[in-house]
């Protein structure tokens, strides 16, 4: 009997330490190099790569992508939950799969979905030519790249949170007199706010991260087309190690800020979140 | 930390404002730190000249890479790839300019050249002194993907024209000589940059096969305490060439800007920025001033391999030697 107990308490210190050691190993260690590297060459060093007009110019283009992808993605992400989780039509299926897409496809093809369209030799690529629009290689494509890829994560939060809620309270609601824009700022949106701020904080990291499709559409034009993702690669294969991961742990920082958010929510709101979330 | 601040918001309005003409050039991996400066003279010059104020736009990758993004829609002004069979590629697929581009300006339009040396380990461990000791037992060599690198393409023909200028030599014996060599390679990066990387911070290799310009630029930023250049008996003679998109220079009104800047790449000035970013210069007063920088090679050409358009048929398209000779994973 003592024996087993023994053996239950060892093994389960095994396991603990198991995963402590792998939370140390493929979390902390790395996440300690990126800060330890940024500041190798001290604070003044630190300060000029991040203010050097290249870095500035990523650092731009990455806050104006997110702004322009995540107010988007919040728009179709709520619209699309809202379809989904209190409506019964044709072809709902289909529409959870699409959104599911992103999550599915290398995030390399979805940059090359976009050369492929609007590419000089793609689909529409002479059209918008002859009307002297750019799509890829420039902001426009960034953005677009970024959306499609970034595009689950709201409503991915939110489709099963809204069906847990049922439709109700937007019956009664309806049954009272209320218009359908006041019945969803009044009842839906209150429902549903805290699971709309975490799909926002997980949508903004990735957009603000993504490297992959934004690598392939954005032609990698210095000052122009390069977000902070693709800034670190080229300052690293530019020999500037401790320029890299001084961009790089501004990154980091800005998905730390996100998780401490998230963080600050769970313990201010952590009865209505979870009340929220179980799901 | 104020002053930090003071200096972003700066930067801030400075990213802001527009430049009065701008100018964008693609170009490959290796030639970052080379057009950094050349476009900042060539800037000021044009300051000086014409009063205007330009901005020079950079963008960098594997020369293949570039050329693809061109045709996919990259709207350069001017063209610096690594190898004329990319510029070709270019030219085929949009017709944004003449085939004849590279008689347009002297040299092939090539206004510098380089070839490929080694860079081994300080005190050079395994006495590698030329093509032939590559292939000794243990040694392990880093070069890049010939697919993917135009450096990489370089580095397989001048080994081969190496083996085949051997007494008794002949395509056969060429062909078991790269088929050996690339045995001993670990890995192969895509681009040239990747691979030094890989042979200098990650210390993978005893050799990194390398242009000159690279193998010069890692021993200045890395310590010449740490790696050496080992010169070999025969090399290739690398013309990366350059060229304005006349259709897109056209449409963003930039044509005698980007004729220029490409010509200024040939004045003393610019040519010894570029003999001081490690590639040989074509005006010789430039190469004498560096002849210490640059040890003369006998060297062999790609026309010797009969132009890059057959070199690249018979050697790198699908299902050519480096197909047939170059298995992954094998030791």
């Amino acid at each position: 009997m003592t024996a087993s107990l023994i053996a239950r308490a060892a093994f389960r210190t095994a396991l603990v330490l198991i995963g402590v050691a792998f939370v140390t190993l493929v979390v902390l260690l790395p996440l300690a190099t990126v800060f330890e590297e940024a500041f190798r060459k001290g604070w003044s060093y630190f300060a000029e790569a991040v203010s050097e007009p290249d870095a500035v110019a990523s650092i731009r283009l990455t806050l104006i992508v997110a702004a322009i992808a995540v107010p988007l993605n919040v728009i179709f992400g709520v619209a699309a939950a809202w379809a989904i989780a209190k409506f019964e039509f044709r072809g709902k299926g289909v529409l959870i799969a699409l959104i599911d897409l992103p999550f599915s496809v290398s995030p390399v093809v979805s940059g090359l979905i976009y050369v492929l369209l609007y590419g000089a030799h793609g689909w529409f690529g002479p059209e918008l030519q002859a009307m002297g629009v750019k799509v890829i290689f420039s902001v426009v494509g960034i953005v677009l790249a970024t959306v499609f890829v970034t595009f689950p994560f709201v409503a991915r939060e939110l489709i099963p949170l809204m069906q847990e809620q049922g439709t109700q309270e937007e019956e009664a609601a309806i049954t009272l007199g209320a218009s359908g824009w006041r019945t969803f700022f009044s009842v839906t949106l209150p429902n549903i706010k805290w699971g709309l701020l975490y799909g926002v904080l997980l949508c903004n990291a990735r957009a603000m991260g993504e490297f992959g499709a934004v690598s392939v559409v954005s032609g990698h034009i210095r000052g122009q087309t390069n977000t902070m993702p693709l800034h670190v690669e080229i300052l690293y294969n530019d020999y500037d190690i401790a320029g890299a991961f001084a961009v790089a742990s501004l990154l980091a920082g800005l998905a730390l800020v996100t998780l401490i958010a998230k963080l600050g929510l769970e313990w201010r709101y952590g009865g209505e979140l979870a009340a929220a979330r179980k799901h | 930390m104020k002053r930090f601040w003071i200096q972003l918001a700066a930067a801030l309005a400075f990213v802001g404002s527009a430049a009065a003409a701008e100018l964008l050039n693609v170009s490959y991996d290796p030639t970052r730190e080379l057009y950094k400066q050349v476009n900042e003279a060539f800037a000021a010059k044009w300051k000086a000249e014409t009063g205007e104020d330009l901005k020079i736009n950079q963008s960098h990758g594997g020369s293949g890479k570039q050329a693809r993004s061109v045709i996919d829609g990259l709207e350069a002004d001017v063209l610096t790839l690594a190898l004329a069979y990319d510029i070709d590629e270019v030219q085929q697929r949009t017709g944004y300019f003449p085939a004849d581009w590279q008689s347009r300006l002297p040299e092939n339009s090539s206004p510098y050249t380089s070839t490929i040396v080694f860079l081994v380990r300080k005190g050079n461990p395994w006495g590698i002194k030329d093509w032939g000791d590559l292939v000794k037992d243990g040694i392990q060599v880093i070069t890049p993907n010939p697919k993917t690198s135009g450096g990489a393409r370089w580095n397989f023909l001048a080994a081969w024209a190496w083996a085949k200028a051997q007494p008794g030599g002949s395509d056969e014996t060429a062909k078991a000589f790269v088929t050996e060599l690339f045995k001993h390679v670990p890995v192969l990066d895509t681009g040239a940059r990747g691979s030094t990387t890989t042979f200098a911070q990650r210390g993978i290799g005893d050799v990194l096969l390398a242009w000159e310009n690279e193998a010069h630029l890692a021993l200045a930023e890395l310590g010449p305490d740490e790696f050496e250049i080992v010169v070999p008996s025969l090399s290739i003679l690398a013309e990366p060439p350059v060229t304005v998109v006349d259709q897109i220079a056209d449409r963003h009104g930039t044509r005698a800007v980007a004729e220029a800047y490409l010509k200024f790449l040939y004045t003393p000035e610019a040519q010894e920025i570029i003999a001081k970013n490690f590639y040989r210069p074509r005006d010789q007063a430039a190469l004498q001033r560096h002849a210490e920088t640059f040890p003369p090679i006998p060297l062999v050409t790609i026309a010797d391999f009969g132009g890059w358009a057959q070199a690249q048929q018979t050697y790198f398209a699908d299902g050519g030697v480096f197909d047939q000779i170059y298995q992954p994973g094998q030791q």
